[in-house]
C-alpha cells in the first residue's frame, strides 16, 4: 500500500515538472484563449446532461415552473420511486425487463469477447493465406451502418427461426467488426518473441492463446466489453422481438417516456437511468480504453 | 506471348501450391478464425449480398420475389420525390456534421492533450459522454419546445428578436439545422477517443527535434509533426464519422417525428424503415439499402485517398 502511494507521489512530482516545463514554442496569450474556448465548449457540452440529471431530481411543481431553474431547488428521488411504481404495475414486471436486458448484455458481450479475440489472435500473430483479405473485409464492414443490413438480417434470422428469441440479438452481436478490429490492432503490439518463446517450450496454439496472449491484452478486453455493453444495453430489440415479456428495459422505459405530460417526471428519470450505466462504465475503465485506442489506427 | 502466358501459369500454379501447403500447415489458425468468420459471413457479408439481390426484385415477404431488374432504382430516382428529399437531407447532414464533427473531435483531442493527466481524464468524459448517453438528446425537445414556455423561444422573445414562438420541430425551415446541432453535440465519439489516445503516443523526441529545426508556433508543430504521426488514427476517425453521418435517423425521428412535417426531416435510413418495416416492400427497401451502402463505401474510399496526402 505504502509503496503504491510513494509511486503515486513520485508520479505527481513528475507531472508538476511537466506542467512547469512549458514547450518553448507556445505563446501565453494563445494558451489562454485556447483554454478559455475549451472551457466554454465543455460547459456547452455538459449542459444538456447536467440539465437532464437535475430535471430528474426536481419535484413535479418545479418541473413545470416558469421561468425554469437549471438546478433543482429541493432535490428529491420521487421521480425514480414513481418510475419504480409504474414499472411494477406494468403487465410484464420490471424485474423481467431488467433480466432481459442484463441477460442479453451479458451473453452477447461474453460471446463477442471470446469469438472476436480468437479471430483477432490468429489474424494478428500468424501468417496464413487469406489472412489479409479477411481483415480487409472486416474493415470494409466497419464502413457501413447496421441499418443497411437490417432487412436481410431479419430474413436470415427468420430462416434460422430465431425471430422473437434472445438469440436474434445475442448472436449477431458476437460478430461486431469493431471489436475484432480493435482487438487485432492491440494484439499486434504484443512482442512476437513472447509467443515464439512459448512455442519453443512446447505450447500449442490454444495454450499460447489462453496462457500468453489473453492475460496480456486485458485493456483490450475492457474496451471490447464497453463497446459491446453500450450497444446491447441501448438495444431496443423492437424489430426482432415482439413478445412483450422478452423486450428490453430500454424499450419499456421509452414507452413510459412517451406517456406525455403526466409522465414528465418519470420521463426525466428514465433519461438518467438509461445514460448512467454506459457513462459509469466508461469512467471506470477510461484508462484501459484509451490504452487500446492508441493502437486503433487504420493502416493501409 | 505464348511463352509469357506459360510462365505466368507456372508461377500461379507454384503460388497456389505454396499457399495450399501453408494453409494445410496452419489448420489450427483456420479453426480459431472459424467461429468469427462464420458469424461475420452470416450477419455482415451475406446480408449485403442478399440486399443487392433483392434490390432487383419485387418482394413483399408473402409472395416469392419477382425479378424486375432495375425498376426499383428507376422509380427511386425518377418517381420517388420523398426519397430525393431524404437523399438531399442525408447529404446536407453528412456534409455539415461529418467534417465539422471530425474536425471538432481532432481539435478538442489536440487541445486537451497538453493538460495535466487528471484534467484530461475529466475532459475526455465530458466530451465523450453525449455520444454514449443513451437517448439523452431527447432533452433538446424541452429546450426547443414550440410554445412560449420553451426556453429558446422564451429567451428570444425576451430579447425581442422574435415576437411569437417558433415551432422549431414543426416548421421545416428549422428542423434540419436543429437536428444538425444535436448531432454535432453527439459527434465526439469513438474517433475522438482514438485521437486522444493517438496524440499521447506521438514520440516526444520528434517535438524536441522540431524546436531545433525552428518550428515557431503550435500550428506549425501541428501540421509538420503531429498530423503526419496521427495518420492511421485520422483514417480510423474518418471511417467512424462518415459511417455515423450517413446513418442519421434516431435523432431526426425522435425530435421531428416520424414521419415529419412535409417529410422535411426524412433521411435515407428513415425512408428505408418506412418501406422495410411499415410497408413491407422489401425489394424497394433493399434498393434503398444498397444505394446507402454504395454511398458510404465510396465516400470512405474517397476520404481515405484524400487523407493519405495529409502533411506531405
Amino acid at each position: 500500500m505504502s509503496k503504491k502511494k510513494k509511486q503515486e507521489t513520485v508520479e505527481a512530482v513528475y507531472h508538476k515538472k511537466l506542467i512547469k516545463r512549458r514547450k518553448p514554442n507556445r505563446s501565453i496569450a494563445g494558451d489562454f484563449f485556447l483554454y478559455l474556448f475549451l472551457v466554454l465548449v465543455a460547459v456547452v457540452m455538459a449542459f444538456p446532461i447536467v440539465y437532464a440529471v437535475s430535471n430528474a431530481l426536481k419535484p413535479l411543481d418545479e418541473l413545470f415552473k416558469f421561468p425554469p431553474k437549471i438546478l433543482a431547488q429541493n432535490p428529491t428521488m420521487d421521480n425514480f420511486s414513481d418510475l419504480f411504481v409504474t414499472m411494477g404495475k406494468s403487465w410484464v414486471s420490471f424485474s423481467r425487463y431488467l433480466f432481459n436486458t442484463v441477460f442479453i448484455t451479458f451473453a452477447g458481450t461474453f460471446g463477442h469477447l471470446i469469438v472476436a479475440s480468437m479471430g483477432a489472435f490468429v489474424l494478428a500473430k500468424y501468417d496464413f493465406p487469406g489472412n489479409r483479405t479477411f481483415f480487409k473485409l472486416v474493415t470494409v464492414a466497419m464502413m457501413f451502418t447496421g441499418y443497411v443490413t437490417q432487412i436481410p438480417n431479419y430474413l436470415i434470422l427468420n430462416k434460422l427461426g430465431w425471430i422473437d428469441t434472445y438469440w436474434s440479438i445475442i448472436i449477431p452481436a458476437f460478430a461486431s467488426p469493431m471489436g475484432l478490429f480493435l482487438m487485432k490492432q492491440f494484439m499486434e503490439g504484443l512482442p512476437t518473441s513472447l509467443i515464439e518463446a512459448a512455442q519453443i517450450d512446447g505450447a500449442g496454439v490454444w495454450k499460447v492463446f489462453t496462457g500468453i496472449v489473453m492475460p496480456n491484452v486485458k485493456p483490450a478486453w475492457m474496451t471490447l466489453i464497453i463497446f459491446s455493453v453500450q450497444g446491447l444495453w441501448n438495444n431496443k430489440a423492437s424489430t426482432f422481438i415482439y413478445s412483450e415479456e422478452k423486450k428490453t428495459l430500454v424499450y419499456a422505459m421509452q414507452q413510459i417516456q412517451s406517456g406525455g405530460i403526466a409522465r414528465t417526471g418519470q420521463g426525466a428519470a428514465v433519461l438518467v437511468v438509461l445514460m448512467v450505466v454506459p457513462i459509469a462504465i466508461f469512467i471506470f475503465s477510461e484508462s484501459q480504453i484509451l490504452e487500446t485506442m492508441a493502437s486503433s489506427g487504420l493502416k493501409d | 506471348m505464348k511463352e509469357y502466358w506459360k510462365k505466368y501459369f507456372v508461377l500461379r500454379k507454384h503460388n497456389t501450391q505454396v499457399a495450399w501447403k501453408k494453409a494445410s500447415k496452419s489448420k489450427m489458425c483456420y479453426l480459431f478464425l472459424l467461429p468469427y468468420a462464420l458469424l461475420f459471413t452470416l450477419f455482415y457479408v451475406a446480408p449485403v449480398v442478399i440486399s443487392i439481390f433483392y434490390s432487383f426484385t419485387y418482394y413483399n415477404i408473402l409472395e416469392s420475389p419477382r425479378f424486375i431488374f432495375l425498376q426499383n432504382y428507376i422509380s427511386l430516382i425518377l418517381e420517388d420525390d420523398i426519397f430525393l428529399i431524404g437523399l438531399k437531407n442525408t447529404f446536407l447532414i453528412a456534409v455539415v456534421t461529418g467534417p465539422l464533427g471530425y474536425i471538432m473531435s481532432f481539435l478538442f483531442a489536440w487541445l486537451i492533450n497538453e493538460l495535466p493527466r487528471w484534467v484530461r481524464s475529466v475532459a475526455v468524459v465530458v466530451f465523450y459522454a453525449p455520444s454514449i448517453a443513451g437517448n439523452c438528446y431527447v432533452i433538446f425537445s424541452v429546450f426547443f419546445r414550440g410554445d412560449a414556455y420553451g426556453y429558446v423561444n422564451a429567451f428570444l422573445m425576451n430579447l425581442g428578436i422574435i415576437d411569437k414562438p417558433v415551432l422549431w420541430f414543426i416548421n421545416p425551415d428549422y428542423m434540419l439545422p436543429i437536428c444538425m446541432l444535436v448531432i454535432l453535440w453527439m459527434s465526439l465519439g469513438t474517433g475522438f477517443l482514438s485521437f486522444v489516445a493517438g496524440l499521447q503516443g506521438v514520440d516526444r523526441s520528434q517535438f524536441e527535434a522540431g524546436y531545433m529545426d525552428g518550428i515557431k508556433n503550435r500550428w506549425q508543430e501541428l501540421w509538420y509533426i503531429t498530423l503526419p504521426n496521427m495518420k492511421p488514427m485520422l483514417m480510423f476517425g474518418a471511417v467512424m464519422s462518415i459511417t455515423q453521418a450517413f446513418g442519421v435517423c434516431d435523432v431526426t425521428m425522435a425530435l421531428c417525428g416520424y414521419p415529419s412535417t412535409d417529410y422535411a426531416a426524412r433521411t435515407i435510413v428513415t425512408h428505408l424503415f418506412d418501406y422495410g418495416f411499415t410497408r413491407f416492400e422489401m425489394g424497394y427497401a433493399c434498393a434503398i439499402a444498397t444505394i446507402l451502402f454504395l454511398i458510404m463505401i465510396l465516400c470512405n474510399k474517397a476520404i481515405q485517398s484524400l487523407l493519405r496526402r495529409v502533411g506531405t
